[in-house]
């Protein structure tokens, strides 16, 4: 018979497969980008800088990156005030249609970014937004805002109720409550939802692809290098993408993280 | 009242505005007509009758449907035990970290993940140098519908690990103390006691992965080579060389009602009749 030490070791090298799985694509991107070879294969050609060198001299990709930035510093700054509005409503009211208002704020994750993205170019096509870095980053709220949501609402679930109460009782407002309270409470989720939804937007290729037009935002210049020959300079642009996402998303969690340590060692007190 | 709406309002106007009229106007757009290569305001019902009469979309959409199926059947039984050991076979600290680490990848350029694959599995990539080392090979794994469902593996492997780790933990500890307690093995207390108690969240999980791999559009491109094309590849075309907007229209249209569907039949096996029969 099997011992349970046995099973327990069988089960977590299994983990440690699927893993390798998961991370496979990344590490491999990140190892070639220093291959001095043109082919990104084995043998090993030797350690180079040459793929980078060739990224930076390339203007259409610095001037993607411009864009990409640009967009998700504004996808960033709309989607997390959006969110913070609608957890906020979500928390403190209830009303008719509640569940209604909560299911068009959140939906958009759900519908593929292809027709998300078709969708805006045939509607901002008509109103003069297509083509223009306005008109991405319009769509990238869309889609991000649900995420900022999650975030600030999850941080209010665990605001006492009462905390606001009492501050209108003391004579503050309902604006000096939300300035002085709430706010500085939801401050770790706030900046958290500022950098995952930074990430989201500088990752999204989709709607940025119907919508760009010639303004090419970062992915929608890699996207067009994918679709070409096999270059080694995406190695280099892709581990230049993870580590910018990768930045974001790690910050966004560090703070998260955090808060809940703070919270447990609250409670065991 | 002031206060509420100066803060219910502005997410619900943005929605309204980015969201909901793109896409009431999608559905408009599928009863145009182009003209001179301009979208016209019209009231026509050829682009349905071409796109659903049209042997190429039937057979793109049973593919479509086939491959997203697959791989949500696929990605729920290699995530499974996984996610078992991450949820009651390791310490909490490792927990927590296997859970940050799967968080990072979703946020992380899919399409250069996907490109990292193709080049990793190219006729004289890193599978086929190794294999020959072996002398076995070469093997030729690009544009085959399996390495477009290994691309939307990629995709949702994490999410549906991270769903269903969060769905077995919150089972009740005690239920599967207790069926132990009354001698049933290991295997035995998965499947009669975890799986039914996770129901929700592993079905959401399945959901999700179907959700994502029918409407993903870089692994069938990249990996899968649009042979056969899927919908979102055939929905692409129409737009950027075929140029016609209300056909694309269409086939959108016809891929959310086919999701809409979709989600409501999961959402059903979880909620549904199996649920109160058991309770």
């Amino acid at each position: 018979m099997k011992t349970a030490a046995g099973r327990r070791l069988l089960l977590q090298v299994y983990t440690a497969a699927v893993f390798a799985f998961v991370f496979a694509p990344i590490v491999t991107i990140a190892v070639f980008s220093f291959n001095a070879d043109r082919f990104p294969s084995l043998p090993w050609a030797g350690f180079s800088l040459i793929w980078y060198e060739a990224v930076f001299a390339d203007a259409t990709i610095a001037r993607g990156l411009v864009n990409s930035l640009i967009v998700a510093a504004a996808t960033a700054v709309i989607s997390t005030f959006l969110g913070l509005c609608a957890a906020y409503v979500d928390y403190r009211y209830r009303f008719v249609g509640k569940t209604i208002y909560t299911a068009l704020i959140t939906l958009p994750p759900t519908i593929p970014v292809v027709i998300l993205g078709l969708a805006m170019l045939t509607f901002e096509g008509r109103i003069g937004l297509t083509g223009t870095l306005s008109g991405v980053a319009a769509g990238h709220v869309v889609l991000c805002t649900p995420f900022a949501l999650a975030l600030v609402r999850l941080r209010l679930a665990d605001l006492d109720p009462n905390l606001e109460a009492a501050s209108w009782n003391l004579g503050a407002s309902r604006w000096t409550t939300m300035r002085d309270v709430i706010v500085p409470f939801c401050f770790p989720a706030i900046t958290a939802a500022l950098f995952l939804t930074a990430a989201i937007s500088f990752d999204e290729y989709m709607i940025a692809w119907f919508v760009s037009g010639l303004n090419e935002t970062l992915p929608v210049r890699l996207l067009a290098m994918l679709q070409g020959q096999v270059s080694p300079r995406i190695n280099a642009v892709g581990t230049m993408v993870f580590s910018v996402s990768i930045v974001l998303v790690v910050l966004a969690q560090l703070i998260i993280g955090r808060r809940l340590r703070v919270r447990a060692s609250g409670t065991e007190r | 009242m002031l206060f509420y709406l100066a803060w219910g309002a502005p997410p619900l106007l943005w929605q309204l505005l980015f969201f909901v009229v793109p896409f009431g106007f999608l559905v408009a757009v599928t009863f145009w007509s182009v003209r001179n290569f301009r979208l016209t305001p019209d009231f026509i019902v050829a682009n349905w009758q071409h796109i659903l009469g049209a042997g190429f979309f039937r057979s793109a959409y049973a593919y479509t449907f086939a491959l997203a199926a697959l791989t949500a059947l696929l990605a729920s039984l290699i995530a499974f035990p996984a996610a078992y050991t991450l949820a009651f076979k390791v310490s909490p600290s490792v927990r927590r970290i296997s859970i940050f680490l799967l968080v990072v990848p979703f946020f992380t350029s899919y399409p250069v993940r996907i490109y990292s694959w193709q080049i990793i599995f190219s006729p004289f990539g890193v599978i086929n140098k190794l294999l020959g080392q072996i002398s076995v090979g070469p093997i030729n794994l690009l544009n085959t519908p399996w390495i477009t469902i290994l691309g939307y593996l990629t995709l949702t492997l994490p999410l549906v690990i991270l769903l269903q780790t969060f769905a077995l933990g919150n089972v009740d500890r005690t239920l599967i103390e207790a069926a132990k307690n009354l001698g049933c093995g290991p295997a035995r207390a998965v499947i009669t006691i975890l799986i039914p108690a996770a129901r929700v969240g592993l079905i959401l999980a399945a959901a999700f992965t179907f959700v994502l791999a029918f409407g993903d559009y870089i692994s069938p491109l990249l990996l899968g080579g649009s042979k056969p094309p899927t919908l979102s590849v055939l929905l692409a075309d129409q737009v950027k060389s075929g140029n016609h907007w209300p056909r694309a229209a269409v086939i959108a249209v016809v891929m959310v009602v086919t999701l809409m569907a979709a989600l409501v039949v999961m959402l059903g096996l979880a909620y549904g009749q199996l649920g109160r029969r058991r309770a």
